[in-house]
């Protein structure tokens, strides 16, 4: 009889845990909440100088342009729903309507673009190397073979590596660039791997301030753009948006802003629609 | 519809795959006999060893295990494993890793073995003189492994997906092939479909197979 009484209650508490649940996911459904009055927009949530969560909100020059194309769609800040969009999930997070736009380090692609449609691009960014700052023994893409280099596990920067610009290279793989920069500082990696938008975001940390400093080699071009759902009429929107935060200065203030204390020597803004290779 | 396939070295990387998988295999097997035979010797040191081992080995995720042996081991402590390139001590650290790990669930899983063994046996074999050694290998472990062929086959199967989180630390097995050609491809499920197929090809076998082989050995008493 006492065992009935337990498996009555567990069973009472466990419908209670269910539909406390079935409540939470329905407050948080970006279509139904307060009439279409919020836009949810996917960004990386853990790459400082882009996209990062921090206990004080969302920082980077991926949030700083978000916020101003949704600013000109009509949405303040306090209506975005910002949702982390990890690099494979992007596709599918458009293509179900999870999220309305992505500025997520987000490259343009030829089979990327089979998939979604892209606005912009709003920044032209290369490959580039991130150096100790006192190590003076790599100075072009070439003395890059043999060296250690280290880059984001299956990332294109890690395949470009081996594939083209320096196969007789070193490379480590691991799954975030934090664990690369562990070994870059302890000298078993002598450089970094990546777009140089990244590398400057993680160069201008304040806990790394002074140590790191950034090659210069453009050795790819890549080219950001903000990813709608395949045939949406957002496209046309955002690059609307884009334009007139180049226009009205906006744009270079979000770049000082988030590259600045790396060096970074960024490339003037992207006209829309013109991918470089 | 599968065109998005040409241009990579799918069977390259799952013959990574079977290697990681086959040599921690072997490697396993024999660090988690010793660790059963340390767990049910006289010795306590030995005992309090095996145990402790097991029980914090097995409750740490491997994927700690596996960047450790990068991050800590090679990075850190300058531990090559013999090994000047990249690809080369990667591989060798994950072989390292997936045996410490793996090896804990072997010593339970041939524990348990060795608990199906009466004791009687034990006890006479003992009253025969023989010393400590002979009475394991000689008559408790041969019944134990015979009697183990099936969980020690779920232990293998579940160290062949294990291995995927060598990519962790940039081994070129199928599950860095699989990243690599999502960044490129974008085709998510696709992708995925094809890599957790190639698993099951590798797997199912495995399965049959020894599930067989364990009818076959096991000792009917």
């Amino acid at each position: 009889m006492k065992l009935r009484k337990v498996t009555a209650a567990s069973a009472v508490v466990l419908a209670l845990a269910v539909s406390a649940t079935a409540c939470g996911s329905n407050d948080k459904d970006p279509g139904s909440s307060g009439g279409g009055k919020k836009i949810a927009i996917g960004i990386k949530f853990d790459q400082p100088g882009l996209g990062q969560k921090t206990p004080q909100g969302y920082s980077g020059f991926d949030v700083d342009v978000a916020k101003y194309v949704a600013k000109k769609l009509g949405y303040n800040e306090d209506q975005i729903e910002w949702k982390e969009s990890k690099s494979a999930d992007r596709e599918t997070m458009l293509q179900r309507g999870d999220v309305q736009f992505i500025a997520a380090t987000y490259s343009i692609t030829p089979e990327r673009e089979k998939k979604v449609d892209f606005a912009g691009p709003y920044l032209l960014a290369h490959q580039d190397v991130l150096l100790r700052a006192d190590d003076d023994s790599i100075k072009s893409p070439a003395d890059l073979n043999n060296k250690k280099l280290c880059s984001v596990t299956g990332s294109t920067s890690a395949q470009n590596v081996k594939d083209k610009l320096a196969p007789k290279a070193n490379l480590q793989q691991y799954p975030t660039y934090s664990a690369c920069l562990t070994g870059l500082q302890n000298k078993a990696i002598d450089a970094l791997t990546t777009d140089d938008s990244i590398l400057a975001g993680y160069a201008s940390q304040a806990q790394f301030k002074g140590k790191f400093k950034l090659g210069g080699f453009k050795m790819t071009n890549e080219n950001y753009g903000i990813g709608v759902k395949k045939g949406s009429d957002l496209k046309a929107k955002i690059n609307k948006a884009l334009e007139d935060m180049v226009a009205d200065g906006s744009w270079d203030k979000a770049v000082k802003a988030n590259f600045g204390p790396a060096n970074y020597q960024n490339e003037p803004a992207p006209k829309i629609g013109d991918i470089k290779s | 519809m599968f065109d998005f396939l040409s241009g990579y070295d799918l069977l390259g990387a799952f013959w990574v795959t079977v290697q990681l998988t086959l040599l921690a295999a072997v490697g396993s097997l024999v660090w988690g006999t010793l660790l059963a035979a340390m767990r049910v010797g006289p010795v306590p040191l030995m005992r309090g060893f095996g145990t402790a081992y097991v029980n914090i080995v097995r409750n740490v995720p491997l994927t700690v295990i596996i960047l450790f042996t990068s991050l800590g081991l090679n990075q850190t402590l300058n531990i090559k494993l013999g090994a000047e390139n990249f690809d080369t001590i990667n591989f060798r650290l994950a072989v390292l890793g997936l045996i410490a790990y793996t090896s804990a669930f072997v010593c339970e899983a041939i524990r348990s073995g060795i608990n199906t063994v009466p004791v009687g046996q034990a006890e006479a074999a003992r009253a025969l003189g023989l010393s400590f050694t002979q009475v394991l290998t000689l008559v408790v472990l041969p019944q134990a492994f015979r009697s183990v062929v099936g969980p020690l086959t779920n232990v293998l199967i579940a160290l062949t997906k294990n291995t995927t989180v060598a990519a962790a630390i940039g081994v070129a097995e199928a599950a860095l092939l699989m990243k690599k050609m999502i960044e490129n491809e974008a085709e998510l499920l696709l992708i995925s479909a094809v890599f957790a197929f190639g698993f099951v090809v590798l797997t199912l076998p495995t399965g049959l197979i020894l599930g067989w082989v364990g009818k076959k050995v096991a000792v009917k008493r």
